[in-house]
């Protein structure tokens, strides 16, 4: 019952926004702030409760769950279920819905109570996303969310907004419809086979199918989560979309909608196919690497320094993907712990930007340079977030890189190593950021005020959590290892040939044979 | 005619006794007002006979009529779009110079056409129904006789009907000479025991009447009329065009081609098949270079039709809900849309370009909420009905494996998207200049912002909670 509550309340907090911006600027944004902090409060109660030192052990994968029917003609119903992989996205779509009302507080002037609609109806229809075990109702989150998004983009975006918007529509659309395809494709295999015709996700695990079957029906799926992802050459809805849309758009879409490909893919996509995943993960696996190198090479090329942070996503992104087809604990939770780590970095680097952009009114770095004497404390804060980007070792992004890279090398030592090239050019390509635009001379003569209490206070916020994410993982970790558990197990079952892999202890890395010395 | 007899076409008596009073009426005193309070009355008393008749068992009225739940349940939905086109007639016809009453004489009629169609069994009563629909039709076109496109438009679809018509009759005849029957059930009881050369006439037969219908339908190769007369109509007429008669037509397709079983016929099958992907590429595609927004209602109504052909060449047990769900989300959607339409025009013309709905976001946000609502429903978009709808015919095509024509049902709507949102994106640019208005008066009167709203709720419950239809539906076709 909590869940429906927690989804429940944001999307009444959008409407009483809309409503109260009849009337006022100054309510939509106060009601948006306490309804998502409000929500913040007991999803952290929830957490320290169910995931905290004193744990709950939760008796199956599940440790909240509701269920109603829905349409039962059709074997629809409403089902949310909360694991500890949920429970962390959760947390962060909250978070970054604080942040995103916070950084557009005095930027948006206009209808600012629909977009606070737009703005909460996202934040709940992304948290649907991540609590639905119906693939119903999961589709219909996933769709939920690009109206909203379309508007947000299209009507509070920068100059090229509505050429942005209707791209970044038509793409998802295309995919999300073919993964509707997949999933009744999967619903009608289901029922042939078994006789119960349902969308349940618990019960579609393990449905027994025939080798090119699963094949499509997981390229389906695919096709959905790579165009949000974004895998590579599905990608070029992203940049546009990013550097269009207003600054809450962007950490919305970098932090929240491209996690939502990656959550479903771990989800639901290799536990649901688990061997056709297997055949694919080389595939995969290369597109992932192509995304990395492909991502920061175009961040370098860069001179709109929002696109740049755009293509930065697709780069950090193609570990996320390379950690879920390496498949393994170490992989996983590498990937876990990027998805969550690049939403605040980038979406930080967003809201930067984004102030930068208030004050100069310009994204081109051509007419940027030593900002730093200027506005000393955003050189500072942007410094941070640079490295944090580029896998500083004691930062949230390094954990991640580092466990993924880590994991594939057991899976895969060629892709990992070529992954790791990554790692180099994102730190070419974060400092000639710095670089270029605060250090250097200040050729145009600007003269900035610097950062204000509000824009400090979220900075200062954001850096703390990605503090805490370098410095005590294990706080994240523990929460997703139950969950990353089931789930390899659901798939260990399925692939009978594959030994389960014992958790191998991260500083005991064994050699591949090859390796060995004569 | 026994007296239950009559109760059974009750719904259908009033509806023919209603004109007849307007007539009357208008034979006293020429009186707009009485008028519309006759009609509106008439179809409501048609409307509240409904559930009487319900609780009769099926039966026969005469060898013409199977007054089944079938029939009344289409009933309902035509009634109910002729009620919402008449509160939304209203405004729009008074500023019209001439006389006034007739319309809603011809209004009542073509509801009574579409309404004779969904109950007939037998081949007379269905080319009555689609005769008396056709003829108050060619005359609703051009109602507004001032207008050079109004006429054009009329002229187009009197031409291309009549044809259509005899292509029909012309099947009629064909499939009449081979089994010797009019009546839906003895055909479907005979056709087995055809010999192969008769067969050949029977099937060339049922592909003409397939032409005359496909010419109602818009579908494509027979759509050409469409966009001319969606654009030529007064609003309110494209919008019975679009749902009145359209979907009586779909109602009497579903009706015979299910009762004699085409599916049976690989020939039959790839016809429609071969129809239901031509009407959404070539809808969606012509829809995309279109910048009136009736054409590109127009275009996209061929493309929804192509869908619904999907569902209807499916087997399998979800095809009759799926059909039905999406047909009355469509009403729902192009009701509420043509209702927007209706109530920015004004009498010097339609308010039918796209750069009249330019900044409607800014200057009226319910009207462009309604609109952008029925239009995402029409796209397809989760909370609206046409949501669920192109769900369940998705799925009735994938029930039946019908990949490929679910494929092109997919791409094209995607391909829809971008016409919908070019609308959608118009409405909510700013306005290039004040004072550049539609050409409409600048408030709703209260009884057509209350039918909007009503439709726009009505697609949103749909979307949300499609259980207690889905539940009804099975139970009330069969």
């Amino acid at each position: 019952m909590i869940l429906t509550w927690l989804i429940a309340e944001i999307f009444a907090g959008g409407i009483l926004a809309w409503i109260a911006g009849r009337w006022s600027r100054f309510w939509p944004r106060v009601i948006s702030l306490v309804t998502l902090s409000v929500h913040m409060v007991i999803l952290i109660v929830l957490w320290v409760r169910y995931f905290g030192p004193v744990g709950y052990v939760a008796k199956g994968p599940w440790v909240i769950e509701v269920s109603y029917s829905w349409i039962p003609q059709l074997g629809i119903s409403y089902h949310l279920s909360m694991d500890g992989l949920s429970m962390l996205l959760i947390v962060l779509t909250n978070f970054l819905g604080i942040m995103a009302v916070a950084c557009s507080w005095n930027a948006i002037q206009e209808r600012v109570g629909f977009f606070h609609f737009n703005l909460l109806w996202i934040v709940a229809s992304i948290m649907g996303v991540f609590l639905a075990t119906d693939l119903f109702l999961f589709y219909f989150f996933w769709e939920m969310m690009l109206v909203p998004l379309y508007f947000l983009i299209g009507f509070w975006g920068y100059e090229n907004r509505t050429y942005a918007s209707i791209k970044f529509f038509i793409f998802t659309q295309a995919g999300g419809l073919l993964m509707l395809l997949a999933i009744l494709g999967l619903y009608f295999v289901h029922g042939r086979a078994t006789g119960v015709y349902t969308f349940d996700y618990n019960e579609l695990l393990g449905t027994p199918m025939s080798e090119s079957t699963a094949r499509w029906l997981m390229l389906g799926f695919f096709a959905a989560f790579a165009v949000k992802l974004p895998v590579v050459p599905l990608h070029t809805w992203l940049p546009d979309a990013h550097t269009q849309a207003p600054t809450a758009g962007s950490v919305d879409l970098a932090g929240l909608v491209l996690k939502v490909g990656a959550y479903g893919m771990i989800r639901f996509l290799v536990p649901l196919f688990p061997e056709a995943a297997l055949d694919f993960s080389d595939v995969a696996m290369g597109l992932a690497v192509a995304g990395i190198l492909y991502g920061a090479v175009m961040a370098f090329a860069q001179t709109d320094i929002k696109r740049l942070v755009a293509y930065t996503s697709i780069s950090h992104m193609g570990f996320v993907l390379l950690g879920i087809f390496a498949w393994n604990e170490l992989a996983l939770e590498g990937a876990v712990m990027i998805m969550l780590a690049h939403a605040i970095t980038t979406g930080a680097l967003f809201i930067l930007v984004g102030d930068l952009n208030d004050r100069i009114h310009t994204r081109d770095m051509g007419r940027m340079g030593g900002l730093w004497q200027t506005a000393p404390r955003m050189g500072g804060v942007a410094l941070f977030f640079a490295v944090a980007s580029l896998g500083l070792p004691g930062l949230g992004n390094f954990v991640g890189e580092f466990l993924v890279v880590l994991g594939t090398y057991q899976a895969n030592t060629t892709m990992a190593v070529v992954a790791t090239l990554g790692l180099i050019l994102s730190v070419v390509y974060s400092l000639w950021m710095i670089q270029v635009a605060f250090l250097g001379p200040n050729h145009v003569g600007w003269k900035l005020p610097d950062m204000n209490l509000r824009e400090g206070a979220i900075m200062a916020t954001m850096i703390a959590v990605v503090l805490w994410f370098g410095l005590y993982p294990q706080s994240i970790l523990a929460t997703a290892r139950q969950s990353i558990t089931n789930l390899q197990q659901i798939v260990a079952t399925t692939r009978p040939e594959e030994k389960t892999q014992a958790p191998v202890d991260p500083l005991n890395v064994v050699l591949p044979e090859e390796w060995e010395a004569p | 005619m026994t007296r239950s007899g009559w109760i059974d076409v009750l719904p259908l008596i009033l509806l023919a006794a209603t004109p007849v009073a307007v007539m009357l009426a208008v034979a006293v005193r020429r009186s707009y007002v009485v008028s519309t309070a006759i009609t509106f009355g008439g179809l409501v008393l048609a409307f509240v006979m409904l559930p009487v008749v319900t609780s009769q068992s099926d039966r026969q009225a005469t060898p013409l009529f199977l007054v089944d739940n079938f029939a009344l349940f289409y009933m309902g939905l035509l009634f109910a779009a002729a009620l919402v086109l008449v509160i939304l007639s209203y405004r729009y016809l008074k500023e019209h110079p001439g006389n006034l009453e007739e319309y809603w004489i011809l209004l009542l009629l073509a509801t009574l056409g579409s309404s004779v169609l969904v109950a007939s069994v037998h081949f007379a009563s269905f080319f009555l129904g689609l005769e008396i629909l056709s003829i108050s039709l060619y005359a609703l076109i051009g109602y507004n006789r001032a207008s050079a496109i109004g006429v054009e438009a009329a002229v187009k679809y009197l031409v291309l009907a009549a044809a259509s018509t005899a292509f029909l009759l012309f099947g009629m005849a064909l499939v009449y000479a081979e089994i010797g029957s009019m009546e839906f059930a003895q055909i479907a009881s005979l056709r087995d025991a055809l010999d192969d050369s008769q067969r050949v006439f029977f099937l060339s037969g049922l592909g003409l009447m397939g032409v005359g219908i496909g010419y109602k339908l818009a579908v494509v190769p027979f759509h050409m009329w469409a966009p001319d007369v969606y654009q030529g109509a007064p609003a309110p007429v494209t919008a019975l065009i679009a749902t009145i008669s359209k979907g009586g037509v779909f109602a009497i397709l579903l009706r015979f081609f299910t009762q004699i079983d085409f599916r049976a016929d690989d020939s039959l099958f790839w016809i429609f098949s071969v129809i239901a992907i031509a009407s959404m590429l070539a809808g969606n595609l012509l829809a995309l270079l279109q910048n009136n927004v009736k054409r590109i209602l127009a275009y996209s109504s061929i493309a929804h039709f192509g869908y619904l052909l999907v569902a209807f060449v499916a087997g399998g047990d979800l095809r009759v809900t799926a059909v039905t769900f999406y047909l009355i989300a469509y009403f729902v959607a192009t009701a509420g849309a043509f209702g927007v339409i209706t109530v920015l025009s004004g009498p010097e013309r339609d308010a039918d370009r796209i750069d009249d709905y330019r900044g409607l976001f800014w200057k009226r946000p319910w009207l462009a909420g309604i609109f952008a609502g029925m239009l995402l429903s029409l796209a397809g978009i989760p909370l609206t009905g046409g949501f669920i709808g192109k769900f369940y015919l998705v799925a009735a095509g994938a029930q039946s494996s019908l990949w490929a024509l679910i494929i092109i049902l997919v791409s094209g709507s995607v391909m829809s998207l971008f016409y919908y949102l070019r609308i959608i994106v118009a409405m909510y640019m700013r306005p290039v200049e004040e004072g550049e208005a539609t050409p409409a008066p600048g408030f709703v009167p209260f009884s057509e912002g209350f039918v909007l709203l009503a439709t726009g709720l009505l697609a949103l419950w749909l979307g949300i909670y499609p259980a207690p239809l889905v539940h009804i539906i099975p139970k009330l076709v069969h």
